[in-house]
């Protein structure tokens, strides 16, 4: 289904969209405020862009130089081109190690390569442990949202879910309490682990290692356990040193959710002793993206998820509307780079506003690439006719000033007398959740020409 | 087992890297001490972002005045499983030695644990898995309290990454606060999955 039949069926709720759209401009809010106690804020979103465009011009050398540090420090890399093989390579570390049960922490890609169906087909109990992507998992359903998963949900219906699922009270709906007895059921789960998976925030070349980020602690307590850790990453989340972390860590938490850094940064750089630690890296299209100058600068996210809290369009239509692993902006990009045919209405869930670029903590064009993925869709005939005739009769007025003005003076009149039911009609969608302005008795163009006489009158 | 070997795809992908790399660009140079934030009282400021990120600071002179302290933390004096990493501060109630697989800590109510230093500007304190006996116990307990000279307080991450070697432990990260969600209609809860509640003892005399 495309974007706007979706993002139909959420705006039907007025009421949740209205909260929806609130509750993440809170999240944009508590964002700018933290951007704004960092004098430096601009020469860090420079350097941390600087710093992926250097990683990106040498990105073979630095895979490369990852894998073999990594190596030295006992930690087992593998490469996968696709999901399937990503999912078969987890697949087979699990099964020769007899594993029946794995807790997950946060990972998009493993949600892109579809890891979880593909595990649970193989009899393996796979447990999501982030809190938001656990209430996701027993709704059976996907995440809207690459940082607050279950941003969608209202908590009597986390109530309603845990009281099915969990035995909490019926109809308790205090986010303490239920935090509580999602705490005790998890900390079973992580007790029972026969190994744990975690996504990558950061791969550092020179040291071979990896940073996983979290503010529960899940991703620390589900790999500290079990004897197997099992690390999933796209091969864009490496960086060069260890000390371009600083730059990123002071950026991450900030741009995600408004804290200062998350509550646990962990830097990874090998096994415990007697266990095993293994790192898959995956293309899955990355390497596609990377040879297209026009798209290459998508690779750079970080996966904050400022974009989307910023977004006009996301805010209002909710993250399911998208039908991607990532919504929002950068889910607008990287999905229909991916599987233009399904998704070739993303690109136009977007006003061009240009405030996701504002955002990026790593200076990603954002709206210009949108632009940019339309023209290409355009070319490669996935536009539907509906928007193409739309956009043929607009740059058909456009480019005509006598009709230009016709049309804009019939307009102006015709707004001001025709009855309400005339104007408010099914063919004017932009009038569905709102009034048009009052159309003014003049023309941009007469008034200018009005201001001009008048200025010209007064110098003579 | 895997229908390719992995050997191949590895080289597969990176010769589509090969391809596809644009053209070089510089890496950014990054020194330590740069445009960077520095706090004219980097404790001050250390101590109000940890309360903000929901944890507290306790400064005293000696081990022995922290110890105090902490005997009068309720989650402390209520927990049954403690164990601590500072000779003299807190006390042990099991044998940690006889710990072998760190499931056996699940019950660990409070647990003492030292940290190298202090992060003005986000509250964080680094650790590392040499002074713990298992790295879950960052993690695991109910509670816990690191330990830090009150002298090592670094102004930002800059800062940070100059004074630490990435890579010689196998584990090690910073801590900011206690374990938190926001995962439910964004109101926040502390003691998510991990620690409850963090106390910082910096200690001059440590």
């Amino acid at each position: 289904m495309s974007h706007p039949a979706l993002a139909q069926a959420f705006v039907d709720n007025r009421e949740r969209a209205q909260w929806h759209d609130k509750a993440l401009w809170f999240v944009r809010e508590k964002r700018d405020r933290m951007a704004a106690s960092v004098p430096e804020w601009e020469l860090l979103r420079e350097t941390a862009s600087g710093i992926k465009r250097h990683t990106q011009s040498r990105m073979a050398e630095y895979l490369e130089q990852f894998e073999a540090n990594a190596t030295k420090n006992g930690i087992v890399v593998h490469w996968a081109t696709d999901a399937h093989e990503h999912n078969e390579i987890v697949l087979s570390i699990l099964q020769r190690h007899s594993v029946k049960r794995l807790v997950k922490s946060k990972s998009m890609l493993t949600e892109e390569c579809h890891l979880n169906p593909f595990l649970e087909k193989h009899g393996i109990d796979v447990v999501d442990t982030d809190l938001g992507e656990r209430i996701v998992q027993l709704r059976k359903e996907t995440p809207s949202h690459i940082v607050l998963p279950a941003i969608h949900i209202r908590k009597e219906e986390v109530g309603e879910c845990f009281h099915e699922h969990l035995g909490t009270e019926k109809g308790a709906s205090d986010p303490n309490y239920l935090t509580e007895a999602a705490r005790h059921h998890l900390r079973e789960r992580f007790c029972q682990a026969g190994a744990g998976l975690t996504g990558v925030n950061f791969a550092i070349a020179e040291t071979g290692g990896i940073v996983i980020c979290t503010n529960e602690g899940n991703a620390d307590l589900g790999v500290g356990l079990p004897k197997i850790h099992i690390a999933c990453m796209g091969m864009e989340k490496l960086l060069p040193r260890a000390k371009d972390l600083s730059v990123f860590l002071r950026l991450l938490a900030r741009s995600a959710t408004g804290q200062p850094v998350t509550t646990y940064s962990s830097h990874f750089h090998g096994p415990q002793p007697g266990c095993e630690m293994h790192v898959v890296i995956v293309d899955n299209g990355r390497t596609e993206i990377l040879k297209s100058p026009e798209f290459r600068r998508s690779l750079d996210c970080i996966r904050c998820g400022a974009c989307m809290n910023t977004c006009p369009v996301y805010r209002r239509s909710g993250g399911h509307s998208y039908e991607a692993t990532v919504p929002g902006p950068i889910g607008s990009i990287l999905t229909p780079l991916q599987t233009p045919e399904k998704h070739n209405s993303l690109p136009f869930a977007c006003t061009l506003c240009g405030s996701c670029t504002d955002v990026c903590p790593v200076k990603i064009d954002l709206h210009q690439q949108l632009f940019t993925l339309r023209e290409l869709l355009d070319n490669k005939r996935l536009i539907g006719t509906s928007k193409k005739l739309s956009m043929k009769v607009v740059s058909g007025v456009m480019s005509r000033t006598w009709l230009f003005n016709l049309l804009g003076g019939i307009a102006r009149t015709s707004l001001r007398f025709m009855p309400r039911f005339l104007i408010y009609n099914p063919l004017n969608a932009w009038g569905k959740q709102r009034d048009l302005p009052d159309a003014p008795k003049q023309s941009f163009r007469q008034q200018y020409a009005e201001r001009q006489k008048q200025k010209g009158g007064g110098k003579s | 087992m895997i229908a390719r070997a992995p050997q191949s795809s590895r080289d597969k992908i990176l010769a589509k890297v090969r391809e596809a790399l644009p053209q070089s660009s510089p890496l950014p140079e990054l020194e330590a001490t740069g445009p960077w934030q520095t706090f004219e009282d980097p404790e001050a400021r250390f101590s109000e972002v940890l309360k903000f990120v929901g944890g507290q600071t306790v400064h005293v002179k000696t081990v022995a005045e922290a110890d105090a302290h902490l005997r009068t933390l309720e989650p402390w004096a209520k927990g049954k499983v403690r164990c601590t990493m500072v000779p003299g501060l807190g006390d042990t109630t099991f044998d940690l030695n006889a710990i072998n697989d760190p499931h056996q800590l699940e019950n660990v109510d409070f647990a003492v644990l030292r940290g190298h230093f202090c992060v003005a500007e986000n509250g964080a304190i680094w650790v590392t898995d040499d002074t713990v006996h298992h790295r879950v116990l960052y993690f695991i307990p109910q509670h816990i309290s690191l330990v830090v000279p009150a002298s090592q307080i670094v102004n930002n991450m800059h800062e940070a990454y100059a004074r630490i070697k990435i890579g010689e432990h196998r584990f090690a990260g910073f801590i900011s606060g206690p374990s938190k969600t926001a995962d439910i209609e964004q109101s926040l809860v502390i003691g998510a999955h991990g620690a409850r509640s963090l106390t910082v003892y910096l200690i001059d005399e440590l």
